[in-house]
């Protein structure tokens, strides 16, 4: 209780109430527009904020994360793009809805949704902080170690139809950790006698030429399109009242969103698939879902807006990121000397519950935003697709350029914005690079340090935590292959090679 | 846009044309990348495997080697898809713009920050076939605001041009500090 109290003293710094405040509006915005996305934004803003305190800049980033996904609920509903990646599901019920005329309610239901899922993940979390802070002293550098390990591999299985794909872009990413001045015995490795390579690949340069930088050359690639939108009258107040009909599909996948978010790289998707799955299959009306049914749109939004909360426990508790935009505010911690893992939930609970209640307030914030500046925001939602491009290029400027003012940090950042344009092109996932990058720091850096202990290998996984790691690393090994087992028994019938909202632009 | 076939699908990733040629161009660069483990990270035979340097880059190495043949095995085996060539000259085309964001990284520590940034949201939003003065205007109004919040509100970290210092210095040092 006086970790909860203590972390509402630190919100009430007037910095911190303006980046929670700029954060959560612009996170709605920047949702709102299809082709930013919460990920292009945070690489953006990532350098800026490090001459911020801690909290400050954590919070404002955490801002957009949390925020990102009420906006791109919009786009969804009332265009049929997905603001961001993860609102893909909400097209499948929001759009038909719109279709019907229903555009007013579906909104409602979205935003709503969203809100209750928030809301319901920050409690948890609240509520369960004590439970971590228990927990998280147990995790030596063995079951860090593992939980990276768990986290690579999941990120990799995760990416069903291209695990090989995932697999070699993890890997990628593991050497782009490895390329520079070794730390411990200063070997060069891959280095190729380049100067500019001895210092290795700056994880933000990296992230900003992926996300930002490949989003905007795809778009000012690519023709130019004007989304048209349909207007929104009246007020959307009658969700709130509407959701409590639905009140059990809303928690369920809210528990979904939160469990899934915990578990590193897994995230949103998966809590969304398991969440709609779960309401199509106890619904009264499942022959609805996917033309239109509240239902669906709910599980949907519930579950995706109960993750990033869910998603800060690893980072927090194990200094494990668990999906790209975790591992960007990693970098924030490292740039300011707070290091995440069980001594900042020991030692800093108030930080920690003050992160926690920004997410509790940024739900309000947005929800109340939304009720009155609907209406406006469909207007932002039409700006041309090139326009955008433009402003991410420019942006992205302000993002590698300021970092070291390196001419090379450009050239490298433009390089992989191509990688990162053709990865979208294909299909290919960006997120194995980056959390092959900070996994692959964790796992060399924990197996190096946990040795002497470890005489045989048994001896790395003898305490019960790290045994429980083993035991879920050798189940999801084994649930893939059981899943492979299906697929090649009953393979898809027609699998079609087209884009999908999902995989288009943002990851 | 194909309609989902179903909720499988939706979260299912597909291949699209020009998958083989970067499947190819992978496995040429991890091949390449194995044939250099020696030089590039040396194996220490006195360190223990998992302490040693050359340990992780190999790992990695090899897992990318691994993945990209068995990646390349799955393109080749599947269904040819049409447009692999158009594919490749859009991801050519999209250098166009990395030249233009270098183009752009070089000139601003030369003329200044705002000038540039105005004269390259202009320039580029021709590109982009915008022609209309409501368009061109927005992107000058984008630009300024660009400027006036990152460097001069957020005092982000970027250098004074060479070409303010032959201004007034009455004028220089507000360039210098803000634009």
């Amino acid at each position: 209780m006086d970790a909860l109290l203590s972390g509402a003293g630190l919100l009430l710094d007037w910095q911190v109430i303006a980046a929670l405040l700029t954060g959560s509006i612009g996170g709605v915005i920047i949702g709102a527009v299809p082709g930013v996305g919460a990920a292009v934004a945070i690489a953006i803003l990532l350098p800026a904020t490090f001459a911020l305190p801690p909290l400050v800049g954590l919070i404002l980033l955490l801002g957009i994360y949390g925020s990102s996904m009420y906006g791109g609920a919009l786009p969804a509903v009332l265009l049929n793009t997905p603001g961001t990646a993860v609102n893909a599901l909400t097209t499948y019920d929001g759009y038909p809805m719109t279709q019907r005329g229903e555009a007013k309610r579906a909104v409602a239901l979205a935003y709503s949704a969203s809100f209750v899922g928030g809301i319901i993940s920050v409690a948890a979390l609240i509520a369960l902080s004590p439970l971590l802070a228990a927990v998280a002293p147990l995790f030596g550098s063995r079951e860090i170690f593992l939980a990276a390990l768990l986290g690579i591999i999941l990120v990799v299985l995760a990416h069903r139809g291209q695990t090989f794909a995932a697999g070699m872009l993890a890997a990628f990413g593991i050497l782009l950790h490895t390329v520079g001045l070794e730390p411990v015995n200063y070997t060069r490795r891959f280095t190729f006698d380049q100067s500019w390579l001895t210092s290795g690949f700056d994880l933000i340069v990296v992230v900003l030429g992926l996300f930002a930088l490949s989003q905007a050359f795809l778009l000012l690639s690519q023709p130019d399109e004007h989304p048209k939108a349909a207007t929104l009258s009246g007020s959307v107040f009658s969700g709130l009242r509407e959701l409590w009909l639905y009140k059990r599909v809303a928690a369920v996948s809210s528990g979904f969103g939160v469990v899934m978010g915990m578990v590193p790289g897994v995230g949103e998707f998966t809590a969304q698939f398991m969440s709609y799955t779960y309401a199509q299959k106890t619904s009264k009306k499942p022959e609805l879902f996917g033309k239109g049914s509240p239902e669906g749109l709910i599980a949907s939004e519930a579950a995706n807006n109960a993750v990033p909360a869910a998603a800060m426990i690893p980072l927090l508790a194990l200094g494990i990121p668990g999906e790209a935009l975790t591992a960007m505010m990693l970098s924030v911690f490292y740039v300011h000397n707070v290091i995440p893992g069980p001594q900042l939930f020991q030692n800093q609970m108030d930080f920690v519950m003050a992160l926690y209640l920004a997410l509790l307030l940024l739900n309000v914030m947005v929800l109340i935003f939304l009720l009155f500046s609907t209406g406006a925001l469909i207007r932002v939602i039409r700006v041309p697709t090139r326009l955008v491009g433009i402003m991410i290029l420019l942006l992205s400027f302000v993002g590698v350029y300021s970092l070291r003012n390196s001419m090379t940090d450009c050239a490298v950042a433009s390089g992989f914005g191509v990688l990162g344009v053709i990865l979208k092109r294909l299909n290919l996932p960006l997120v194995p690079i980056i959390l092959g990058m900070v996994l692959g720091g964790i796992m060399e850096v924990k197996l190096r340090s946990s040795m002497p202990r470890v005489k045989t290998p048994f001896d790395m996984i003898e305490r019960p935590i790290a045994m429980i790691l083993f035991a879920l690393i050798l189940l999801v090994i084994a649930l893939h292959i059981r899943t492979l087992i299906r697929e090649y028994r009953n393979p898809p019938s027609d699998p079609d090679t087209d884009i999908h909202p999902t995989q288009g632009g943002q990851q | 846009m194909t309609r989902y076939k179903g909720l499988q699908e939706l979260f299912r990733r597909y291949r699209r044309p020009g998958d083989i040629v970067f499947a190819w161009a992978f496995l040429i660069l991890s091949v390449f990348l194995v044939t250099q483990l020696d030089g590039q990270a040396p194996w220490n035979p006195k360190a223990r495997v998992f302490s040693q340097p050359a340990f992780w880059p190999t790992v990695a190495v090899w897992a990318m080697a691994l993945f990209a043949m068995l990646h390349l095995l799955t393109s080749l085996l599947s269904r040819r898809l049409a447009g692999r060539w158009t594919e490749v000259w859009a991801w050519v085309r999209s250098i166009e713009y990395a030249g233009w964001f270098m183009a752009y990284v070089f000139l601003v520590p030369q003329l200044g920050y705002l000038p540039v940034t105005m004269t390259f949201a202009v320039l580029l939003g021709l590109r982009a076939g915008y022609r209309s003065v409501k368009s061109l205007g927005a992107l000058i109004v984008l630009s300024v605001v660009i400027v006036v919040i990152f460097k001069g509100v957020l005092q982000v970290k970027i250098p004074g041009a060479a070409v303010y210092e032959h201004l007034p210095t009455a004028l220089r040092s507000f360039f210098l500090t803000y634009l």
